[in-house]
């Protein structure tokens, strides 16, 4: 169904950005008081919370690793987070995206340290624009750092795309819908390693040259707002809050 | 499963012997409660409620869908509620068990046993079609007393719910070619308006421990509680809901207590409700 | 006390390089450098490097002193939780009683509360306890609560002078396990004290000048009441 929607006005897309602009986004960590770490993300229109439980004993007994923690990342949408409300329960999308997140983290995450336990994150989609895995798995990173969780790294998630041709950076509403590529990837910032990478579209190597290297970039400008968000929490708390 | 130490609850118990509570509360008193709507921008209506550390958040979705064949003309509500295990240690992923089911139930038969939404009213063709109202509950932190958490977030979240005529506009205007009286229903609403609701009741807990009986139960005295008792009381003071949880027993007395504490703090708590509504 | 600057870190931080440093606890190496693995307070002991967390887990050392609480009873022994990232397992040899095979829960069941000690932690990081020593037992009334493992030393003091100033102006009995759990006996206004002004020493563990701020909290409070 080909509706004519233009997604480029004058140079600025529908949302006003440049090619290379980011959506706002708003970080909070330590938000919840049981889970042991926990993060509240807003980006565009998305709104996220991840939280942390472990290093804990793994259940059932079975899936215990005798060498090391298993990382369960699940990644759930609330039946409200959508236009059209989406039944209470893991859907395959779903579970497909909670082991793409549960890998990009477990490379990170200093497992050898928790042999037999599991660190358990679960990511709620709360309110859903386009971008939710980014958007979790960023939120995700900064609830285990939150919690204490041993990590090499900070990962941090981003995507780029094509919209009429024009590869652009952080894919809003329409432009996921009717755009031509979507690029999500995650990184390990300090060593730029590829935790993440997806595709789905139609890119160009030039094209996918051009996606993949903004996308790093608006990972680097992401990753300052997680480092920002966890220092502001403890430096509130030194200050005698 | 976090295991609770004897020590503590013994505590506790000894605590409610003299009535008081360990973290200084009135047995009468509710922790602080913040309810902050229109929080989520893809539902219909949505409401964040906070009872001390406990945190839920409602979500109203509707839909336009075929009525029950016994009520052609009437709406249909769900409601749905997920102890999603972001809340708590305890909680396990995977389909609703009981605990989940028994709070789903009874916020659902709060709103629809004392007929807040006037269900009546949700019809757009007799027989055919009429409006779906689905209430999500989503417990997000887990620090005692569900109930009230999910009953006021669902409460809040439905008294600034707007029928989202606008977002389904194409597909009305496509039905009105199938039954030309749909008109009349969208000139009467040409646009989103408010969700048609009678005063809501307010519905408080109570549980008992030792003896003692407290309103508001903390996570602490909910894991050591014998006997659980929710009131829902509407604003002439008159009972509109009862449900009593746990395998312990109440007296009549006790009953009565309880339902006098409910009608006290359940007007206090719906005076905050219509504030955050704008009422 | 040393005035070392209290600086946090995060996880991936450049803190040194191993021609100049060594890395202590909290820290990882890669190509010769440095970093941090946790989100915590820098703590450089001589040419150690060290990350002291600011959450988590307690992670068992040999020869410390906890607060259990019984999962469950198992016909050899008992599985402990002492808030590591497993539970421990404590021996029916390392018990004072004598017990009957299959009799473990007519000694500690479920729920109940223990003083042991860490006796043993494998390279799998199993954890093995010990009830066998004359400061260790089952416990017995009182109050339990916890804190952030990593603010354990806070909540002692140098020399033992913060818990001190707790016993002294709550009249409480206090025992406090390194794996962050406090065994709490007294009166119940002491109780209450003792768990509030707990909770501000986590809160502001940072802050220089604690021991004295405390003090004259509780100084202040008594006063109140007398």
């Amino acid at each position: 169904m080909k509706i004519d929607v233009k997604l480029f006005e004058n140079g600025k897309r529908r949302d006003g950005r440049k090619p290379d602009e980011l959506r706002k986004i708003k970080i909070e960590a330590g938000v919840l008081h049981r889970a042991e770490g926990s993060c509240y993300l807003e980006w565009g229109g998305n709104k996220v919370i991840a939280a942390v439980y472990g290093p804990r004993e793994a259940v059932p007994r079975h899936t215990q690793n005798p060498l090391r923690a298993i990382v369960n990342a699940k990644y759930n949408m609330a039946a409200f987070s959508v236009d059209d409300r989406k039944r209470p329960g893991p859907d395959r999308r779903s579970r497909e995206i909670s082991k793409v997140i549960s890998e990009a983290l477990e490379k990170v995450i200093l497992t050898e340290k928790f042999p037999r336990a599991a660190i358990d994150v679960n990511i709620e989609v709360l309110d859903a624009e386009a971008g939710t895995r980014c958007a979790g798995l960023t939120a995700a990173a900064v609830a285990l750092a939150d919690a204490g969780i041993p990590m090499k790294d900070i990962p941090v998630s981003c995507a780029a795309g094509k919209i009429e041709d024009q590869v652009v950076l952080d894919l809003g509403k329409e432009e996921d819908n009717y755009g031509n590529a979507d690029l999500p990837i995650a990184i390990s910032p300090r060593t730029g390693e590829v935790l993440l990478l997806q595709m789905d579209g139609h890119l160009t190597l030039e094209e996918f040259d051009k996606a993949i290297e903004m996308a790093i970039n608006g990972c680097h400008t992401v990753s300052e707002l997680q480092k920002q968000a966890i220092m502001k929490k403890y430096k509130s708390n030194e200050e005698g809050n | 499963m976090t295991v609770t130490p004897a020590i503590k609850r013994d505590y506790l118990a000894n605590l409610a012997e003299q009535g008081k509570r360990a973290d200084g509360r009135r047995i009468d008193e509710y922790r602080n409660i913040e309810i902050e709507t229109n929080i989520i921008s893809k539902a219909e209506g949505s409401a964040r409620v906070k009872i001390g550390n406990t945190q839920v958040i409602a979500g109203i979705k509707m839909d336009m869908g075929d009525p029950y064949s016994d009520t052609p003309d009437s709406g249909v509500m769900t409601t749905a509620a997920e102890l999603i295990p972001l809340a708590s240690p305890d909680f396990e992923s995977g389909p609703p068990r009981e605990n989940a089911i028994e709070l789903a139930r009874v916020v659902d038969r709060g709103i629809r046993e004392s007929e807040v939404i006037e269900i009546d009213k949700l019809c757009i063709e007799p027989g055919e079609k009429i409006w779906m109202v689905f209430v999500d509950i989503h417990i997000i932190d887990y620090d005692g007393n569900l109930f009230d958490a999910a009953s006021l977030a669902a409460l809040a979240a439905l008294m600034t719910t707007k029928v989202p005529i606008e977002r389904l506009k194409l597909t009305l205007e496509k039905l009105q070619e199938k039954f030309p009286s749909i008109k009349n229903y969208l000139d009467e609403h040409p646009t989103d308006y408010a969700l048609p609701l009678k005063t809501p009741p307010v519905s408080c807990t109570s549980v008992k421990y030792n003896g003692a009986i407290v309103i508001d139960p903390g996570l602490d005295e909910e894991e050591i509680a014998e006997v659980r008792l929710t009131v829902a009381t509407d604003e002439n003071g008159d009972i509109r809901a009862m449900q009593k949880g746990l395998n312990g027993s109440f007296t009549v007395d006790e009953v009565k207590k309880v339902i006098k504490a409910s009608i006290d703090n359940g007007k206090k708590i719906r005076e905050q409700l219509y504030k955050s509504v704008g009422k | 006390m040393s005035e070392t600057k209290r600086e946090i870190v995060i996880p991936s931080q450049l803190l040194g390089d191993l021609e100049k440093n060594k890395a202590g606890s909290g820290t990882f190496i890669e190509d010769g450098k440095i970093y941090a693995d946790t989100l915590g307070v820098l703590n450089n002991r001589g040419d150690y490097i060290n990350v002291v967390p600011l959450k988590g887990k307690y992670d068992p050392q040999e020869g410390d002193f906890v607060i259990g609480i019984v999962e469950e009873a198992l016909s050899a022994g008992w599985l402990v939780d002492i808030n590591a990232s497993s539970p421990a397992f404590l021996h029916t040899n390392e018990v004072p009683w004598n017990i009957e095979f299959g009799e473990t829960e007519k000694y500690l069941n479920h729920g109940d509360s223990i003083m042991a000690k860490v006796q043993q932690v494998d390279l799998l990081k199993k954890i093995q306890i010990t009830l066998k020593d004359r400061n260790l037992y089952k416990i017995k009334g009182g109050h339990i609560s916890s804190v952030e493992p990593s603010k354990v030393p806070r909540i002692i003091g140098k020399k033992g002078s913060m818990i001190s100033l707790l016993k002294k102006y709550t009249r409480c009995r206090i025992f406090v396990g390194q794996n962050g759990r406090l065994w709490i006996d007294g009166d119940e206004n002491g109780i209450n004290k003792v768990l509030q002004t707990i909770k501000k020493i986590e809160n502001e563990s940072l802050s220089y000048g604690l021991t004295n701020k405390i003090e004259e909290l509780l100084k202040k409070d008594s006063k109140d009441v007398h």
